[in-house]
Order: C-alpha cells, then sequence, then structure tokens
C-alpha cells in the first residue's frame, strides 16, 4: 500500500482513537477560528508545542509540515504589518501556523487505515440518503490499488510519446493516457461485475 | 463497455479518475515550458474527471481523492497530503475542485447541440477556474485573518495562467476523446443517469 | 466434481448493427473446452455470456437451468471468471485483502476467512506474498492471484479469456499447469494453442459464426486450415 504521513509511536496522541482526535480538532480549530484574539492564539500555539513534543513525531517532522507555509506567511506577515501593524501580524501568522499544525499532527499520529474506516462509518448514519458506506470504502480501496496500476500506464505512454519524438507535447501525452485510463476503468468495472460486486 | 452499464461500472470510473487525479499530481509531468507560474497538472485532472465523468461521478472521483488526502496520503503535487491540507489557507481550492467537477460535468451534460468543444471550453473555464477561486479566495482571506480579499487574489493570480492552460488542453484533450473513444464522453451519456448506486 | 450443463440455444449478440455472434447453438458438459478463433471472431463476447456479464441479443443461455437474463446473480456464484489482464481484476491493494474481498458475503468470521485465504494463497504459491502490495507482484503472480480470488470462492466453472496472453512462456505454463490440476469445469479463450493439451472439446469460432467443434485435433486441424 501507499505510505501515508502515519509517524509510527506509542503516545498518548497516538492511542487515542481517531474519532476522538478529529473532534478535538474540529473544537480547537472552531474556537480559534471565531475568537481569534492573542490569547486565543497563544494558548493554540502552546498547546501545538506541547502536544508535538509529547507526540514524539519530533519537531523537524513538524517543520517538514509547516515548511509548505513559508511563502504564504512571509507574504500575509508582511501585508499585515504594512497595514495593521506588527501585532496583528503575529496574530495571522500564529493563527495559520497553529490550524496548520494542529491537524498535521493528527494526520501524523493516526493510521491512514484508521483515518479512513473512521469516514466510512462516519457515513453509516447518511446510509437513509441512499449513501452506501461499503461502496464508499469499495471505492477508496480500489482508488489506492489504481494509482500503481496508472502511473504505470503513465510511464508507458510517456515512453510510446518519446518513441515518436512528441516528447514536449502535453496532447501526445495526455489524449492516450486518458483513452487508457477510460478503457482501464471499462475493465474493472466488468470484473468488479464479475466478481458479484452489483449481484445482491 | 460490453454490456448495458451497470453501477460497477460508475463505480469503475469513479476510482480510477480519483487514481488518475493523484497521478497527474506525481513529479515528472510539468513539461510545459516557458511559464514562471508553478504548474501542476492535478488541476488538470479535476477538470477532465469533470468532462469525461459528468455531474455525479465527477465530484464523487475528487471526493474520493480528497478523502485519501486527508487520510494522510500524499497525493497532492509535492507529495502533501493530510488533514492540514484542508485547514490550511489552500484549503478553499480543494472544495472549490470538488464543486467546479460538479459543475463542470453539469454543462458538459447539459451541452446545446449547437454548440461544439467551445462549450466544453466554457464549461472549464466557469467550473474550473471561476468556482475553484470562488471557493478559493475568499477562504484564504479568512484563513489568513482578515487578509482582504484583493490580497488574496494577488497570492492567487500566479496560478490563474497555467490554469487558462488548463483549461486549454482539457478542451483538445475532450476532443480527442470524443474521436477516440466516443462512448466515453457524459454527453452520449444521458440515458445512463437513471442509475443510481454509484459509491457514497 | 458434477459438472455443469451450460446451454446456448440460438444465440446471437450485436453492438447496435454489428453482429457479433450468430446462430450459436451449444451444449456445454466437458471438463475442458478450449475456444479458439481469430481476433474479432466473438470469442470474448461468448465467453461473458456464460456468466451473465453479456447478455445475448438473441436466444438464450442457461446453466443448470438458470437463465442468465433472470438469474445472473446466482450464475455469478457458480461461475468465476478469469480476464487477460490482471491489473484491471485486481481491486484490492494487498494480495490477502484481494481474496479475502472475494469472500466478503460468505457469512465467515474473520478469523474463518483469513484461514481461508491463507489456505487458497498456499496453494498457489503466494503465500508468502500475503501482505504484499499486488502492484510489486510479477505479472504471472498477479494473474495467480487473480485466479486464486476467483478459486477461493469454489466456483463449479472456470471460464478464463485469454488468462496467458500477456504473460512470458513460463508464467504462461505455469497458469496452463495450475488450470489442468482443477477438479472444475474450465472453459478457456486462449491463442497459446499447447494450453489446450489434453483438453475433451475446443470450439472454433469465426466471424461469429461456430465452424469446428469436437475433439482437441479435429478442430485444430479445421482452425489451421483456416489460417491458410
Ligand atoms: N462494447 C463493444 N461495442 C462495440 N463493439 C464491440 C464491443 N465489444 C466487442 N465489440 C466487437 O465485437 C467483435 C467481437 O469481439 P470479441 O468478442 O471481443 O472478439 P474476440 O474476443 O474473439 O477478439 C469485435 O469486432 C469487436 O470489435
Ligand atoms: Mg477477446
Amino acid at each position: 500500500m501507499l505510505l501515508g504521513l502515519y509517524v509510527p509511536g506509542n503516545s498518548p496522541l497516538h492511542r487515542r482513537r481517531a474519532g476522538t482526535k478529529l473532534a478535538v480538532l474540529g473544537v480547537l480549530l472552531g474556537v480559534m477560528g471565531v475568537f481569534r484574539t492573542a490569547e486565543v492564539v497563544t494558548g493554540g500555539f502552546v498547546a501545538l508545542t506541547a502536544l508535538t513534543l509529547l507526540s514524539g513525531v519530533g519537531l523537524r517532522t513538524m517543520l517538514a509540515q509547516l515548511r509548505p507555509l513559508l511563502w504564504f506567511a512571509v507574504f500575509v506577515g508582511a501585508f499585515q504589518i504594512w497595514l495593521s501593524g506588527p501585532r496583528q501580524a503575529a496574530l495571522a501568522v500564529g493563527f495559520l501556523l497553529v490550524s496548520v499544525g494542529l491537524a498535521a499532527l493528527v494526520t501524523l499520529t493516526t493510521r491512514t487505515q484508521e483515518l479512513l474506516d473512521c469516514m466510512v462509518s462516519g457515513l453509516r448514519p447518511l446510509r437513509r440518503l441512499g449513501v452506501d458506506p461499503e461502496r464508499a470504502a469499495l471505492t477508496m480501496s480500489l482508488t489506492i490499488r489504481s494509482i500503481p496500476v496508472l502511473l504505470e500506464l503513465s510511464q508507458d505512454v510517456q515512453q510510446a510519446r518519446r518513441a515518436r519524438g512528441a516528447e514536449r507535447s502535453l496532447r501526445a501525452f495526455a489524449v492516450p493516457l486518458l483513452i487508457r485510463t477510460v478503457r482501464h476503468a471499462d475493465r474493472v468495472g466488468e470484473a468488479l461485475a464479475a466478481r458479484g460486486v452489483d449481484d445482491p | 463497455m460490453r454490456r448495458t452499464p451497470l453501477a460497477t461500472h460508475d463505480l469503475a470510473l469513479v476510482a480510477v479518475f480519483a487514481a488518475l487525479v493523484a497521478v497527474l499530481g506525481a513529479p515528472g509531468y510539468i513539461s510545459v515550458s516557458g511559464l514562471s507560474a508553478p504548474i501542476t497538472l492535478q488541476t488538470l485532472g479535476v477538470m477532465l474527471t469533470g468532462s469525461v465523468l459528468g455531474a455525479r461521478r465527477a465530484p464523487l472521483a475528487v471526493l474520493t481523492f480528497l478523502a485519501l488526502v486527508a487520510a494522510g496520503l500524499p497525493l497532492l503535487a509535492g507529495g502533501r497530503g493530510g488533514l492540514s491540507m484542508f485547514t490550511g489557507p489552500t484549503g478553499g481550492f480543494l472544495v472549490g475542485w470538488l464543486v467546479g467537477a460538479a459543475v463542470i460535468g453539469w454543462l458538459v451534460e447539459h451541452r446545446p447541440s449547437r454548440f461544439g468543444l467551445g462549450w466544453v471550453a466554457l464549461a472549464n473555464l466557469v467550473g474550473g477556474i471561476a468556482v475553484v477561486y470562488a471557493f478559493g479566495v475568499p477562504w484564504m482571506s479568512w484563513a489568513a485573518t482578515d487578509l482582504s480579499l484583493s490580497a488574496a487574489w494577488a497570492a492567487s493570480i500566479v496560478y490563474l495562467p497555467g490554469d487558462l492552460i488548463k483549461v486549454a488542453v482539457t478542451t483538445v484533450i475532450a476532443g480527442g476523446l470524443l474521436r477516440g473513444y466516443p462512448t466515453a464522453m457524459p454527453v452520449q451519456h444521458r440515458v445512463r443517469r437513471d442509475r443510481d448506486s454509484v459509491a457514497g | 466434481m458434477r459438472m455443469t450443463t451450460i446451454r446456448l440455444d440460438g444465440v446471437g449478440h450485436s453492438y447496435g448493427e454489428r453482429v457479433v455472434l450468430r446462430d450459436v447453438d451449444l451444449t456445454l458438459t466437458e471438463t475442458r473446452i478450449g475456444l479458439v478463433g481469430a481476433n474479432g471472431s466473438g470469442k470474448s463476447t461468448l465467453a461473458r455470456m456464460i456468466n451473465g456479464l453479456v447478455l445475448p441479443t438473441a436466444g438464450r443461455v442457461v446453466v443448470d437451468g438458470l437463465d442468465t437474463r433472470e438469474q445472473g446473480a446466482r450464475i455469478r456464484r457458480r461461475v468465476g471468471f478469469v480476464f487477460t489482464d490482471p491489473d484491471a481484476q485486481i481491486v484490492m491493494p494487498t494480495v490477502a485483502e484481494d481474496v479475502a474481498f472475494s469472500l466478503r458475503r460468505s457469512g465467515l468470521n474473520a478469523r474463518e476467512k483469513r484461514e481461508r485465504v491463507m489456505a487458497a494463497l498456499d496453494r498457489f504459491g503466494l503465500a508468502g506474498h500475503a501482505d504484499h502490495p499486488a502492484h510489486l507482484l510479477s505479472g504471472g503472480q498477479k494473474q495467480l492471484l487473480a485466479l486464486t480470488s476467483v478459486l477461493v470462492t469454489e466456483p463449479q466453472v472456470l471460464v478464463c479469456d485469454e488468462p496467458t496472453t500477456l504473460l512470458d512462456a513460463r508464467n504462461a505454463r505455469s497458469v496452463a499447469r495450475l488450470l489442468a490440476g482443477l477438479e472444475q469445469q474450465v472453459i478457456v479463450v486462449t491463442h497459446h494453442l499447447d494450453l489446450l493439451a489434453g483438453f475433451d472439446r475446443v470450439v472454433v469460432l469465426e466471424d461469429g459464426l461456430v465452424v469446428a467443434d469436437g475433439p482437441v485435433s479435429e478442430s485444430l486441424a479445421a482452425y489451421r486450415a483456416l489460417l491458410d
């Protein structure tokens, strides 16, 4: 299976159930989003630091999660300093870091499969609206299964494109890729039917 | 396909296109030269999904992809993933993909017969750009603590040239698919919409 | 094992205007049946009719008294199908999960399921790969996995549509050996004629018509005559 971002460990954060972590994350982010005061954001920052240390995933791992924010945080910080002063800038940047960091912490301490299972059970109440949680789970597994297949397929297409000397043409890549993708899906659908997926 | 299309066929298309969106985020496909803006082909994947799968299956494919990202698989361009992708400043664009794919699909399905591929281009401009930015930009302005909308626009605008190119590419590819695999396009599939059991 | 009777009565099929099968009348009861013919002669269409994946546009297909048009689900539980491309047939990310997927409605509990899965993997030489991602298997191993996932449900009939076409000679041979050792009734579409050694009957299709039907040597002689 594809490797998730999960960092194995046995911290109190790792041991909590996915649903609990998601609920706490939701509440924290909700409160922070509504009351975006200096106290709340500072509290969030302290919590993020403490929980990161507690989780044992390491500060480097956390910083790597925050890194993609860098240019945007600089942009926002500069903009807010210019517009409303350093205090507001610190608040804005702090909020960004905390809301991304806390969410990342849940991802880092929860197995991908557990989060997927959690989502599927979250769909159960929607059953009467016609949602089928089992099919949703099958769809997700089938997607994970299909990624390496399509990757291989797209490498084939790229080689064919190179062989024809159309190396730079996005079209010479995408049209055959898409046709093969649809054809592959046709075959998969047929195989699912043969394996009784649609049968009562 | 070989037989009257069944729900398994829809399920397969949803999963395989979710995988396609993931594969287009893998490194090595960014070969559109002469552009300074960072480009990933992932939005291209969303546009293709909308154009090929139609209003009901396309958002399910994008939703499946996003669920796997949220569960911690690093499937977004640059090997990123996890819940923080949704709580961060660009989370709105991901929601925009979901709605955008549905809008593209709906428009392509309702193509008036006197329009040709120009309609596909229009559908992608509306769903793949207008809708995506309509979610992405306000979200960014909110997440960055009252960053003004115009500033959030300024931060997003670098992607616009790339997105316009992707609309053009999607249109050309849709044309190629129509010629190379006519039954794949939703315009030909209207009768199918009565079938009502896809993955949740 | 009791053999299943598969009857095709005046079967025809067309995709739109295009007629791909005509006037097929066959009663299939033998343990080993081959189906050969040129590309586009209608082999896959015919094979898919046996488990109701394709419904005939004329005539009917009856498996042990069940009409594919009405009893598709029940028939598919008796008739397993192996496709040419295992990448399309393997739907779960890991080897054991894919086999277990076939048992999802078996009513077995998790432990019994795991035991059945491991026994099946063991039988086909995949036990060491149980928790490996399916995409890391070789082409031959993937086809073995596809077969395992079908056979774990113990179908009465196995239909294989060119199961060795994508394999190299060695892997093709191991699939052939595996098929030969099955107690099930097996119907194989193939261009690899050596796969048909020891078969009871071979049906030859040409342009949607059955043009020869009989023992291996006679049918293959007729088939070779068509090639010249
Ligand atoms: N879904 C389909 N739509 C239209 N034509 C089809 C379809 N599937 C197969 N055909 C056509 O039917 C004929 C028989 O196909 P098939 O049964 O796959 O033959 P074989 O397996 O012997 O190569 C071919 O001419 C093929 O092009
Ligand atoms: Mg065939």
